[in-house]
């Protein structure tokens, strides 16, 4: 850190030790993996490669034409590697940041801040978890299966999608060992009674002492509902939009319930992943 | 070797010209950044009573910057003195808290509860709506302008900053009246109001419809403003407005600022203020300045005639 040279402050008596940083990481590679979506690999060593899941960055997108994307843009961590130094993000090409994104090239590089926020937690208690996720949310989820691996849990993936097409990343899923259902908009398997069944057959079998979602409303609507009737721990990863990734600017507020009370949080600051049973109707 | 410390009067002397603008800091940078490296630290703004904010969607991006409605969330005096204070206490950099109130007497009562250990001055944000005045803010004109930092200089002796409205038609005599009421500072200055529309959804893109703008966008405004204030009081002008480099913050020294404050370059770049403030160095370093107040009276003045420093009073 650069002081002024003539600094009339003492130092402090511990060294500054920074908790994220503001990566300049190099593009490994930046597919796309369907036709929405593209995976961007870097090479970010140091704190950004020690981002743990459900933990998120703040990407400064390039300006291109006429996308000028002013903000940062929240992405939560598809892959993280404190040994390899690389960092993955798997992102829907949809506005003016990610288009910009979109056209990042090998070699060139892009500032990530993080990692950000508080990730998931698995509770002792936590044996056989069910992660239920839809659309880019399911990229969210895929490091929570790998740290459920790591630390014995088993894990059921409940993946819902418009179609086939949509699926995402269900190869990071399997090769964790997670038991993987599929449901999809198309052949109307991912009906909500449908799913709410798939969800009450899993814990008769014993197989759900926990539940875990991220990007779907009424999914985590019903994660919720039926984790309170089965007594089930739940956590969810939230978003919102976001300028600062910091807890300063205090915009990426939404309403919690805690204890009966409408409780105002930053899902920068004190999220993205929130306890279920605090969650409320996005 | 530059000297970059700067004295904003009353005993305060900061070790170099760069803050940040109140409601773009708070203690998450310091996961990031050193704030020891920072001249001051400006908090958030904070009210006596307990504040909800306003509706989201509470931020959009506009060209080359951004509107914000946040509406002033806060959790009371009282908590920041017992759970925010505590963790600024652990920096050396000075801290500046930033209050506001919709009355006069509520900004006294205010700033009478700041006299404790940890704080070395106040900025009032009198750019809030007075309640007592039909919602229109304190520094929109002189005479409540007046009133308020009259009220708050009656119950403190620490430094009193008043932060001014750009959303005024004389700034100048907005400033003088702070001056008048017993200010040590001006902060010039806050977001101007503004608004945006998603024409897609044919929507006002801020949920509360109109915001303040800030961001480079806005930097040429509130440039004007600082020079206006400047040449208008003998207190000194802390310049605030799209501050994101050390040639922007260079342009207001050389406006008449004494310190400036970088806002929303922090929210893209976290490191902005450290960068600012090498980059300062680096100038006076280059042009030949031992001490970075000389910048306030470099601004070469030989264009100035007299009718145009009338149209800028």
């Amino acid at each position: 850190m650069r002081q002024p040279e003539n600094s009339a402050v003492t130092p402090p008596v511990d060294p500054f030790s920074a908790l994220a940083a503001d990566t300049s990481a190099r593009v490994l590679r930046n597919e796309w993996v369907n036709a929405e979506y593209k995976l961007i690999v870097l090479d970010a060593p140091g704190l950004a490669a020690s981002a743990e899941a459900g933990q998120f960055f703040n990407i400064e997108c390039p300006v291109v034409g006429e996308d000028k994307p002013f903000f940062r843009r929240p992405m939560s961590t598809y892959a993280a590697d404190a040994e390899t130094g690389q960092v993955e993000f798997l992102y829907k090409v949809a506005g003016a940041g990610t288009r910009g994104l979109a056209t990042l090239l090998d070699g060139q590089t892009v500032r990530i801040l993080g990692p950000l926020g508080v990730g998931f937690t698995l509770p002792e208690h936590v044996r056989s978890i069910v992660i239920m996720g839809r659309g880019v949310g399911l990229a969210t989820l895929a490091p929570l299966a790998e740290m459920a691996h790591r630390r014995g849990v088993a894990v059921t993936a409940v993946m819902s999608a418009r179609g086939p097409e949509q699926v995402l990343s269900v190869d990071r899923f399997e090769a964790t060992g997670a038991a993987v259902e599929i449901v999809l908009d198309s052949d109307g398997t991912s009906d909500l009674a449908n799913v709410e069944a798939i969800l009450r057959r899993l814990h008769a079998q014993g197989r759900a002492d926990g539940f875990y979602t991220c990007g779907s409303n009424r999914l985590m609507l019903l994660m919720k509902r039926l984790a309170g009737e089965l007594g089930i721990y739940g956590e969810v990863a939230m978003e919102q939009q976001m300028a600062c990734g910091l807890g300063m600017c205090f915009c990426c507020v939404r309403n919690f319930d805690v204890d009966g009370e409408t409780v105002s949080k930053r899902v920068c600051w004190d999220g993205p992943v929130f306890p279920l049973a605090e969650a409320t109707s996005w | 070797m530059v000297d970059l410390s700067v004295d904003l009067g009353r005993g305060l002397i900061l070790a170099n010209p760069v803050m940040p603008a109140s409601g773009t800091f708070a203690e998450g940078l310091a996961r990031v950044i050193d704030l020891n490296g920072i001249g001051a630290l400006v908090t958030k703004t904070i009210t006596e009573e307990l504040r909800g904010g306003n509706l989201t969607p509470r931020v959009a991006e506009v060209s080359n910057g951004m509107l914000n409605s946040i509406g002033i969330p806060s959790k009371g005096i009282t908590y920041f003195l017992e759970h925010t204070l505590p963790f600024y206490r652990q920096f050396t950099a000075p801290l500046i808290v930033s209050i506001s109130a919709p009355t006069v007497d509520a900004f006294a009562r205010a700033a009478a509860r700041l006299n404790v250990p940890g704080i070395a001055g106040i900025e009032a944000n009198i750019s809030c709506p007075n309640i007592e005045e039909d919602g229109k803010a304190f520094a929109m004109r002189p005479g409540t302008t007046e009133q308020a930092v009259s009220a708050m200089r009656e119950v403190t002796d620490l430094p009193l900053w008043a932060k001014l409205t750009p959303n005024t038609g004389d700034i100048a005599a907005v400033a003088r009246a702070a001056e008048k009421a017993g200010a040590d500072a001006v902060v010039v200055a806050n977001t101007i109001l503004a608004m945006s529309i998603d024409i897609e959804t044919m929507r006002p893109t801020l949920g509360n419809v109109m915001g303040g703008l800030s961001g480079p966008a806005f930097k040429p405004i509130a440039l004007r403003m600082t020079y206006q204030c400047a040449r208008a009081v003998n207190i000194p002008v802390i310049g605030c407005g799209g501050i994101a480099t050390a040639n922007d913050a260079v342009e207001y020294l050389l406006a008449g600022a004494a310190a400036v404050q970088v806002g929303t370059a922090t929210f893209t770049r976290p490191n902005a203020m450290n960068e600012v403030i090498a980059g300062l160095t680096e100038y006076c370093r280059r042009k030949g300045f031992n001490r970075v107040t000389d910048l306030q009276a470099a601004l070469n003045a030989e264009m100035l005639i007299p009718d145009v420093m009338e149209a800028a009073q």
